[in-house]
């Protein structure tokens, strides 16, 4: 491949990468992930923190023998199972489409 | 290889006739599934062809090793809650891979982390800093399976003496480099979803067993557990394992950030996601990877509460292997010789497919990214790669029955540990700049890479895992308590390596005399996004 080449093909990309659909699409893309990222980080630090500086709160009892530090553990697999879930219905409602649509776009573009 | 069991339960001889059954039928799957594998594309990627599920139980193969089938279960059996902390790390770490990586490196790589980089950087040095990355945390890992392998062998298989001990690992080292030299990326795939589901059923019914015996009330199994543990009601809750002064809470935050951000580095991981057709089918593998291994850590909970309640802490201390026989222990209790035999050809099984894993991306990563990409600057035959692969996968091979069998006495969460701190410190930092930060430059993956590498190993030869640790609870690996050079008191890095990894990788960039490249930036985000020009599967 010579250099002008590759440079047209990377200033293409840069076109894309300004343009209001492909903006969309990595907004989409943000606004699940970025707040999905730092809220899971976040719940799961309280959880270290908490098992690390207050095990007298992580011992207190729920019911029979099942205490907060239990519940909070099964609870760190509840949400990441529901976040898996909803990250799944993102992609169908939100993501997949409109990405497969930019997809079959540019590869019909650089066909041409 | 005949003989008693130190803890005089169980029969060798049952034990290895069911892993030798494990071993000859996964053998002739692997000849009969996989092809000629002569192209890259078929050796590394399996040819891209596996669907979401298929994967996603071959990637929770690859993840659930011992240290977690046995590690796990074990620590619950000994200290309680502790040993729970553990398992939520390596869970919870998925949605990292799940939300940020899976979909946008299937689109950008083709084989290895490093493709993903060079995408961005176009820089050789880069390529090969990230190989070294590579190879060194496989290598790792690695270690650690060997190791857990010649100290389930004097547990399960009555086999103690060095020189026994060097012939098992040597027998794993073998069938390993026949799954990956004949079967590639396609039938090492088979094996790990052959070995996932046995153990996913193997802990199923384990634990179901044990829940049975309190009729189904969790709470009942914990208050029995409580009872016949010295500990009494402090198993429920944390600090038996990690309490302490402040340093064992820091150490204990410190492990808890290597674990979570280790998984979404650890390259034979991210070498998985290249044998699905696209990024959707990437997604939906690590969809089912978490279900897979959310369901196996739930039911550790069990087997070692359980164990507590059924073996007991006297049982299991005096076994040799300690914590690592509460299972296989609670499996005799259970279902006397015949369970037991099949949690020990399980555990071995985990070990065999893990070390195959390891082994192919440490080979692929020689391969392709230090043979092709650096010394022949990408000009390399692809016969010639795979060729070079094969032997790679030899010496590795060769190298992991040495230092397995070397490193016999060593603790095996340990090695895991070390190798998720490096793995978060010297692979995560890169990728995730690579992929969404504009400013990112050659020097900055450089400073990150080298910097991550080289603080994460070098705090842990001067921690106290490596030398003048005096506490009984925390063996080091010189015991003589007047060689000291323990100058960093955490027995893990995390805390300091990642931090330094991700402000190198900016510094480094904000400070380079080349700016950072426009072009290339959106080419890798419009590619990680929409799929354009992404790896197609072989066929169809």
């Amino acid at each position: 491949m010579s250099v002008t080449q590759s440079a047209r093909r990377v200033s293409a990309y840069e076109v894309v990468h300004a343009s209001r659909e492909f903006r969309t699409l990595r907004r989409r893309f943000s606004e699940f992930a970025v707040p999905a990222v730092v809220a899971f980080l976040c719940w799961y630090f309280l959880y270290v923190c908490c098992a690390a500086f207050a095990p007298g709160l992580m011992e207190t009892q729920v019911s029979g023998d099942v205490n907060v530090g239990l519940c909070f553990g099964v609870g760190q697999f509840a949400s990441t199972f529901l976040v898996t879930i909803a990250h799944l219905r993102w992609g169908r409602r939100r993501f997949d489409a409109q990405s497969t649509r930019l997809r079959v776009r540019l590869e019909q573009g650089r066909r041409r | 290889m005949r003989g008693i069991l130190a803890s005089g339960v169980g029969d060798p001889a049952v034990n290895i006739t069911i892993f030798a059954f494990f071993v000859i039928v996964t053998l002739i799957i692997v000849v009969m599934v996989s092809g000629s594998n002569r192209s890259t594309n078929d050796y590394y990627a399996g040819g891209r062809n596996f669907t979401g599920w298929q994967n996603g139980i071959a990637i929770g193969g690859d993840y659930l090793s011992a240290a977690s089938f046995l590690g796990i279960g074990g620590l619950i059996a000994l200290y309680g809650y502790d040993g729970f902390l553990y398992s939520i790390g390596f869970l919870v770490g998925w949605l990292l891979v799940l939300l940020l990586m899976a979909a946008p490196l299937r689109n950008t790589g083709r084989y290895t982390t490093a493709d993903v980089l060079d995408l961005r950087l176009r820089d050789t040095r880069v390529r090969g800093a990230s190989a070294i990355s590579t190879m060194t945390i496989s290598l790792f890992y690695l270690l650690a399976q060997m190791a857990g392998a010649g100290a389930l062998v004097s547990l399960l298989l009555g086999v103690s003496g060095a020189v026994g001990q060097l012939v098992v690992v040597a027998v794993v080292g073998i069938a390993m480099l026949c799954y990956v030299l004949v079967g590639g990326m396609k039938g090492t795939t088979w094996v790990q979803i052959i070995k996932a589901s046995i153990l996913a059923a193997g802990t199923v019914i384990i634990t179901l067993w044990v829940m049975t015996k309190t009729g189904f009330n969790f709470s009942g199994l914990l208050a029995h557990a409580v009872g016949a543990s010295p500990d009494g009601k402090a198993v429920l809750g944390p600090g038996l394992l990690y309490g302490g002064g402040a340093s064992a809470h820091f150490n204990f935050v410190s492990l808890a950030l290597a674990l979570v951000l280790g998984t979404a580095g650890l390259p034979h991981l991210i070498m998985r996601l290249y044998t699905v057709p696209d990024a959707a089918e990437a997604r939906r593998s690590v969809v089912w990877t978490v279900w897979l291994v959310g369901i196996f850590y739930l039911c550790t909970l069990v087997l070692g509460f359980g164990a507590m309640w059924l073996v007991g802490d006297k049982a299991i201390l005096g076994a040799p292997g300690k914590s690592d026989s509460a299972v296989p222990l609670l499996a005799y209790k259970l279902g006397g010789t015949l369970l037991m035999g099949g949690v020990a050809a399980v555990a071995f099984a985990t070990i065999l497919a893990v070390v195959a894993g390891l082994t192919i991306t440490a080979s692929a990563s020689f391969a392709h990214d230090v043979y092709a990409g650096v010394m022949r600057r990408g000009n390399a035959d692809p016969r010639d790669e795979v060729r070079v692969a094969r032997i790679a996968a030899l010496v590795i091979g060769l190298v992991a029955v040495i230092g397995g069998f070397l490193a016999r006495n060593i603790d095996v969460a340990f090695l895991v540990a070390l190798a998720f701190a490096i793995a978060a410190s010297a692979n995560l930092p890169t990728v995730v700049y690579s992929l969404f930060w504009r400013r990112f430059t050659s020097r900055g993956a450089l400073w990150s890479i080298y910097g991550g590498l080289v603080s994460s190993v070098g705090l842990i030869i001067i921690s106290p895992v490596v030398s003048g640790s005096t506490n009984p609870a925390s063996p080091s690996l010189i015991t003589d308590p007047h060689v000291n050079f323990a100058f960093f008191p955490l027995s893990n890095p995390g805390i300091v390596s990642i931090p330094l990894a991700f402000i190198l990788g900016w510094l480094g960039s904000v400070t380079d005399t080349v700016p950072a490249d426009n072009a290339r930036f959106a080419r890798i985000q419009v590619r990680a996004l929409t799929g354009v020009g992404a790896e197609r599967s072989t066929r169809g």
